[in-house]
């Protein structure tokens, strides 16, 4: 194609697409990607769309009133749903943030520090890890009244931090050995530097992977302590609480429990594939 | 199709055999001619990528995922072993035509003891009884020069040398008395003494058992001592096959000249020369001639169409149009004034009794050298010597040593963090393996970048500037500048490392194996470029390898490593005239040779 030279450059292989690209090609990955981005925009839109307001009485308790009839207080269950969902998107998404940042920093410096460091910070994190997630967070729900919504980001995050930091250590053990970091270090760049600029950028694949595995993690989480009882606001509508504040009348109004179950099985799944879809391009990738 | 008919017994013919890449109309081999007559060591020689390997698993009819057989026969003793049911294709290999991985040591499994192995294979085979197959195991282990005691038939693979898993395999391969053998790169990784004496151990089987060797390698040097025919590949097409001694004293294909041009003499140094340009890949290689593009003797007739595989002596054809036309060729061709012993010397680094551990163990032991100003010294040694070990702790990579390294009267200290900025610039290390010398994320302007922002030697515009220059300089144009180093190839790569080196405007390099990742042809053209470097700006170097040859073509001075401790050390042309040392000697006389 290109004749413009006299001598032909040599053929030079095309570029490595970007990850996000790579798995863009893949059906599981664009079919979690679409399912995600429209569970996010009914989120984030339901409340505008919702036929009546949130805590608006549209009926008699458990009745078939509206297209999903009514939760035991008489709201109606699809105007709960719709609005439900925000508060769960939020803490799930920045507690997940949280969580890989955290994760991600303890186990790199971890691996670059390599001997006591790595075994000092790693057994801390074996300690936090042997706390089951919810656990960690009731424990400290059941400390404070009234949780606000930082309090819940904090906890998912921390909860999921160790959990990342084994993942990311385990990844970035195979690359601060690489050549490639020692020539960095042997011209003398700060620990820093050699971290953010060598190190991370190559462990992006695997940690994209990870992070749509925590957020569907983080959803679940969100959605199980909202069911205990616990969410940032107690009179909002949220899809865990709302299974737990309608199960007593599963067998006579069913809808005001399935509706938050299907939503937050179906967010789970868009999550879900696209982590799986990352996973394959990253093992794939680099070889 | 009558040449099957004549077909020798025992031997092996291949006619047009052509390899696909599934899916796609690209061959990854085409035309391939070849016969293997009883008892002949066939040499199938090319660089990465010319499909050598491909060949050689096609004769066991099998291609690698991705690819699949287009065409072409494989006839052995008149059955032809592409057109057999797969039950039968199952037999005949190991049985018939056996197979031997460059790779042995991942070919054996580490779970099931070198004995149990063997015997297993002889059950598979239903070679023996029950009771002798034992005994198989011993005797087969005996014939390949290994121990055939209990307490080495209980060894797993992991307990034996590169070289004596390595003959195990052989040794297994030869067990079921098959009349073909394919080797894949069988002594490729190993040390010129143990590549020595597997290459005799397999000629010698293939002697006595009347067995025809296809032996697939990238080593000419190799292929010299053992093959008793030669076919050189390029680009998935043999471009010349003839005896052995024909294609060294004559090779008629440019090609095969310019690999010839780019080895170095163990008996004197050369200029080494690379070919310009980089191999093609299936599916880029160009029309008409495949090697046109990068030939030095191209005409507009070599682009029209492919040549033929045509004879230009007796049993040596060539494919090339001008074989006749580019004159006659000399082994001596690019000789060079071994470097002079006697020139002053300017010392700037000096190593003094270092010892270097990893943690108790010591691994090098009391080792002094020094290296003068625009000198290049080698640090020669088998696996296990030390010679990596000692440019690491000069370069302060690895700081668990002792002893005292000078530089230009500074004393350095252990580690390159502890070491200051000036020292650190002077002294750049380039690393032996250029896929993971270089990040993958960044590109080769950020990469070669580096190192002035680091030491404040430039900085934005003018630093680009510097780079286009150096790319320059080790002939790589301005369009790479923005490409990731994973869009090159090997030499491209290892290219890039050097420029990442120059651009801190060092003293010294340290060159650790840079050479020994790539083909021969690309090594001919780095060490040009380092010998010129070195010239130009006075460059020293501490150049650490395990090939001899390249050492005479290279350096002014070696130090002969073993286990940790230099056992002879001075100029390379006393060292290589008149070793001292026995261990020197064998070294030398273990290198294969091709002059």
């Amino acid at each position: 194609m290109s004749t413009e030279v006299a001598p032909p450059p040599p053929a030079i292989a095309p570029a490595e697409p970007s990850t996000f690209r790579k798995a863009l090609r893949q059906k599981r990955f664009t079919v979690g990607l679409g399912i995600t981005v429209l569970l996010v925009l009914f989120a984030i839109f339901g409340p505008l769309l919702a036929p009546y307001g949130e805590n608006e009485v549209t009926g008699p308790p458990y009745s078939d009133v509206g297209f999903l009839g009514t939760d035991y207080l008489g709201h109606d269950v699809l105007t709960r749903v719709m609005y439900g969902g925000q508060e769960i998107l939020v803490i799930a998404v920045f507690g997940t943030l949280l969580g890989m940042v955290l994760g991600i920093a303890i186990g790199v410096v971890a691996a670059y520090g390599g001997g006591w460091w790595d075994e000092v910070i790693m057994r801390l994190n074996d300690v936090v890890l042997a706390f089951p997630q919810i656990l960690l967070a009731l424990l400290v729900l059941t400390a404070i009244e009234q949780p606000t919504a930082w309090v819940l980001i904090a906890l998912v995050g921390i909860s999921h931090a160790p959990r990342v930091a084994r993942l990311a250590r385990g990844v970035a053990l195979g690359i601060v050995s690489r050549d490639f970091v020692i020539a960095a270090e042997a011209l003398g760049e700060k620990r820093s530097r050699v971290i953010l600029a060598e190190v991370l950028p190559n462990m992006n694949a695997p940690l994209l992977a990870e992070a749509g595995l925590r957020l569907t993690y983080s959803i679940a989480l969100v959605g199980s302590l909202g069911f205990l009882g616990f969410s940032a606001d107690p009179g909002a509508a949220n899809w865990g609480q709302m299974i737990q504040e309608n199960r007593l009348g599963l067998s006579t109004q069913p809808w005001g429990v399935i509706a938050p179950v299907i939503v937050i099985a179906i967010f789970c799944i868009g999550t879900n594939l696209m982590a799986d879809g990352i996973a394959q391009v990253a093992q794939r990738g680099d070889d | 199709m009558t040449v099957t008919e004549s077909s020798p017994k025992g031997g092996l013919v291949v006619s047009d055999l052509g390899v696909d890449l599934t899916g796609k109309d690209i061959d990854v081999v085409d035309d391939i001619d070849l016969v293997l007559k009883p008892g002949e060591v066939v040499g199938l020689v090319g660089e990465s990528g010319s499909g050598k390997t491909t060949v050689g698993t096609s004769l066991l009819n099998y291609s690698r995922a991705g690819a699949f057989i287009s065409s072409g026969k494989v006839l052995l003793e008149g059955r032809d072993v592409l057109g057999m049911e797969w039950q039968e294709v199952r037999k005949i290999r190991g049985e018939e035509i056996a197979y031997v991985p460059q790779d042995p040591a991942s070919a054996l499994n580490p779970a099931i003891r070198i004995g149990k192995q063997i015997v297993e294979l002889l059950q598979l085979r239903n070679i023996g009884t029950s009771e002798s197959r034992l005994q198989g195991a011993r005797d087969g282990l005996a014939e390949v020069g290994l121990p055939s005691d209990d307490e080495f038939l209980s060894r797993y693979a992991h307990q034996l040398s590169g070289g004596q898993v390595q003959r195990v395999a052989l040794a297994m391969a030869f067990l079921p008395k098959p009349k073909v053998l394919v080797l894949d790169e069988p002594t490729t990784g190993l040390d010129v003494t143990t590549q020595a004496m597997v290459l005799e151990t397999m000629a010698e089987l293939c002697r006595t058992h009347g067995v025809s060797a296809l032996y697939v390698t990238h080593d000419l040097a190799v292929v010299a001592n053992i093959a008793d025919r030669v076919a050189v590949m390029y680009a998935g097409q043999i471009v010349e096959l003839g005896p052995r001694d024909a294609m060294f004293r004559n090779p008629a294909h440019p090609y095969t000249r310019a690999l010839l041009d780019s080895i170095p003499h163990l008996s004197q140094a050369r200029a080494l020369t690379g070919i310009p340009g980089r191999t093609p890949a299936p599916g880029a290689r160009p029309s008409g001639c495949r090697f046109h593009d990068r030939c030095a003797f191209v005409v507009d007739a070599c682009k029209e169409s492919v040549p033929e595989l045509r004879p230009v002596a007796a049993e040596h054809d060539v494919r090339c149009i001008r074989a006749e036309e580019i004159g006659t060729w000399d082994i001596s061709r690019g000789t060079v004034p071994d470097a002079d012993p006697d020139r002053p010397r300017e010392v700037i680094l000096s190593v003094d009794h270092l010892n270097v551990f990893y943690g108790s163990k010591q691994v090098v032991y009391d080792v002094s050298f020094d290296l003068a100003k625009a000198e290049v010294v080698a640090l020669v040694g088998e696996s296990g010597s030390g010679k990596t070990t000692i440019s690491r702790s000069v370069g302060g990579l690895h700081k668990d040593w002792t002893g005292t390294i000078t530089f230009d009267g500074d004393e350095l200290s252990k580690s390159a963090r502890q070491r200051d900025a000036v020292n650190r610039k002077r002294l750049q290390y380039i690393f032996q393996n250029p896929y993971l010398s270089l990040n993958p994320r960044l590109t080769i302007e950020q990469i070669v970048k580096r190192p002035m922002e680091l030491f404040g030697i430039a900085k934005g515009k003018e630093a680009t500037d510097r780079v286009v220059d150096l790319l320059d300089q080790v002939a790589l144009g301005p369009r790479m500048l923005k490409y990731q180093a994973s869009r090159l190839s090997g030499g491209e790569r290892q290219r890039v490392a050097i420029a990442r080196a120059l651009a801190a405007e060092p003293d010294v390099l340290i060159c650790d194996e840079i050479t020994s990742a790539l083909d021969v042809s690309v090594q001919g053209s780095i060490v040009a470029l380092l010998e010129g470097l070195r010239q130009q700006r006075g460059i020293s170097m501490l150049f650490v390898t395990h090939n001899l040859a390249l050492v005479r073509s290279i350096a002014a001075r070696v130090e002969i490593l073993q286990a940790g401790k230099v056992v002879e050390a001075g100029s390379v042309v006393t060292v290589m005239e008149t070793p001292r040392e026995e261990y020197t000697r064998n070294l030398l006389s273990k290198s294969p040779r091709i002059d």
